[in-house]
């Protein structure tokens, strides 16, 4: 980076409202790759992603689903850098097409949860009396459910699937970031610069997602980022007992659990999914260390 | 302009009550500066507080001109009075800029000349443009006051609530925002209410000051009185010579505040 646009991002006295958009961002930034776990992080996802979205090429046309009796559990080689799975699909295709499925899940639960989770938190914070009463009261109902358990129930009702094991995966994780929200808002409500909004006669709605939401965002997106983690085991374990992905589907968890009769004789059929979910849980939770050091004040 | 009659706020925490402003009446004319004094917990902020419709209250009467003042406003009703609060630090949005703080009533009352009135108001509390993108981590507490006295202005409010406003700040600050303070309410006719614990202060801005107790209004006595020590209630008497500060030579007839 050229001196003349650090010193312009490093600015203390922005000129414009980018400039001050930019230069704050550039000091998140600069403070998160200080942090050598968080960048360790932020590249295995990295590294996660773009290993999702070029799986084709990566594998060289070889499709996960492509059956070879003849070749079945074949140990790793250079043909096959992975083995074959016991009906002969390259396991090191699979695994990138894997990451497709993951990321998939990850994404879908994330954009379901924090934006449930912030309203109901939220609202319930700053409102309080009966509102914030009835919402934390739904949000313990919630917070009840046994998350397989549940899962499981929507796999038998309505067969099994991603989508049913992000609405299982969902429906158990939002009340989670609805009480992060809620103890923020509860915190932010009564500040003076609240107090000063409601004084020019701000909205409700306007102080809840202009003033507060942006303030309970960091803490949210760090649980997120932490949660990621769980959630993929929680995938990788629906697959596993044959809840998640449908069988064809190059699923984690389901190719842990193929793999699982011959671990002892055969043991890349499982143990390569195993070591993927466990590098890409690793990275999201040390992703979420490291936003959790930039987005906390009292550690700047 | 302000119209308060036997006012009372009661505060509940969990089983316990507390009356921290017990029938307070006064009146406030246009134009007039009237301080209220007391030490802490005596209740005089809260008193702003209930004006403002920050804290629920109950009152015979309650008028900010002459329109009576619920806790539920219109926001034409909000548009007569602002608050300046006490501590710079916590009153300013941590996350945005000081224009995003300017902007805000503006945007909210649908007013028009956003950006100009934006800078007005930034030159007329004495900050400069450089100030006006930055955030108020950027700015030290005697700017950050100014911002907040910006805001509290740019909605051009007939009356303006002032809630220790230098108290937080540095000596050699709190004169210059003072005098700012004194300036504005100058040119923009204010009507002011300021809350203070500094005698100095309140005997230096305001023409009639009011002395609160526990809750109750003590006396209302005149800035002249005050600076002559012509008062009545023994407590002013004691406030003021505590005002005065440690002495090695203490006064035969001297009493501890307790």
């Amino acid at each position: 980076m050229s001196v003349p646009l650090a010193q312009w991002l490093s600015s203390e006295a922005p000129t414009s409202r980018r400039h001050a958009i930019l230069s704050n961002a550039y000091r998140g930034v600069r403070s998160f790759l200080a942090n050598p776990t968080a960048l360790a992080g932020l590249v295995i996802v990295a590294v996660l992603v773009f290993l999702a979205i070029f799986a084709p090429l990566l594998t060289m046309g070889q499709s996960p689903l492509d059956q070879d009796l003849a070749g079945r559990l074949a140990a790793p080689s250079a043909a096959h850098w992975f083995g074959t799975d016991e009906l002969g699909r390259d396991v090191f295709a699979r695994t990138l097409y894997g990451a497709r499925v993951t990321l998939t899940i990850v994404a879908l639960v994330s954009i379901v949860v924090a934006p449930i989770g912030l309203a109901v938190g939220t609202i319930a914070g700053y409102l309080g009396g009966w509102v914030d009463v009835v919402l934390m009261r739904i949000t313990d109902i919630f917070l009840a459910f046994p998350r397989l358990v549940l899962a499981l129930a929507f796999a038998a009702a309505l067969g099994p699937g991603i989508e049913n094991a992000v609405i299982a995966i969902s429906l158990t994780a939002w009340p989670a970031y609805a009480r992060i929200a809620r103890s923020e808002t509860m915190t932010i409500a009564g500040s003076d610069f609240i107090q000063a909004v409601v004084l020019q006669g701000a909205s409700t709605r306007r102080i809840l997602f202009r003033h507060i939401v942006p303030l309970c965002l960091s803490s949210v997106i760090v649980r997120l980022t932490l949660d990621m983690a769980g959630i993929i085991l929680t995938a990788a374990g629906l697959g596993f007992l044959g809840l998640g992905a449908k069988p064809p589907t190059a699923e984690w968890g389901a190719m842990v659990s193929s793999g699982r009769d011959v671990i002892l004789d055969q043991w890349w059929v499982a143990t390569i999914p195993g070591i993927a979910i466990f590098i890409v849980s690793l990275g999201f939770n040390l992703l979420g260390d490291g936003l959790r050091d930039v987005f906390d004040p009292k550690s700047a | 302009m302000i119209a308060v009659d036997d006012l009372n706020v009661t505060f509940h925490n969990g089983g316990r009550s507390i009356h921290a402003v017990q029938g307070i009446s006064f009146n406030v004319a246009a134009g007039e500066t009237f301080g209220i004094v007391g030490e802490s917990g005596s209740g005089k902020s809260t008193v702003l507080k209930a004006i403002a419709g920050l804290v629920p209250s109950t009152s015979s009467v309650l008028e900010v001109d002459g329109r009576p003042a619920a806790r539920r406003r219109s926001r034409a009703e909000r548009r007569l009075l602002q608050l300046v609060f006490q501590d710079p630090y916590a009153s300013l949005h941590p996350r945005q800029t000081v224009d995003g703080i300017l902007r805000e009533p503006l945007v909210i009352h649908g007013v028009a000349d956003i950006d100009d009135k934006v800078m007005a108001a930034i030159a007329d509390v004495g900050l400069l443009p450089m100030h006006r993108f930055r955030y108020p981590h950027q700015l030290s507490g005697g700017q950050r006051q100014r911002v907040a006295i910006a805001r509290a202005l740019i909605l051009r409010p007939p009356v303006l609530l002032l809630d220790e406003p230098t108290s937080a700040l540095d000596v050699s600050i709190q004169a210059e925002i003072l005098n700012l303070l004194a300036n504005l309410r100058q040119s923009y006719s204010l009507t002011c209410i300021l809350v203070s614990h500094d005698l100095a202060v309140v005997a230096h801005l305001c023409n009639r000051i009011a002395i609160m107790q526990l809750g109750k209004l003590v006396e209302i006595i005149s800035a002249a009185d005050l600076r002559s020590g012509t008062v009545t209630a023994d407590y002013t008497r004691e406030l003021i010579a505590a005002s005065r500060g440690f002495t090695r030579a203490p006064s035969q007839n001297q009493v501890v505040l307790s």
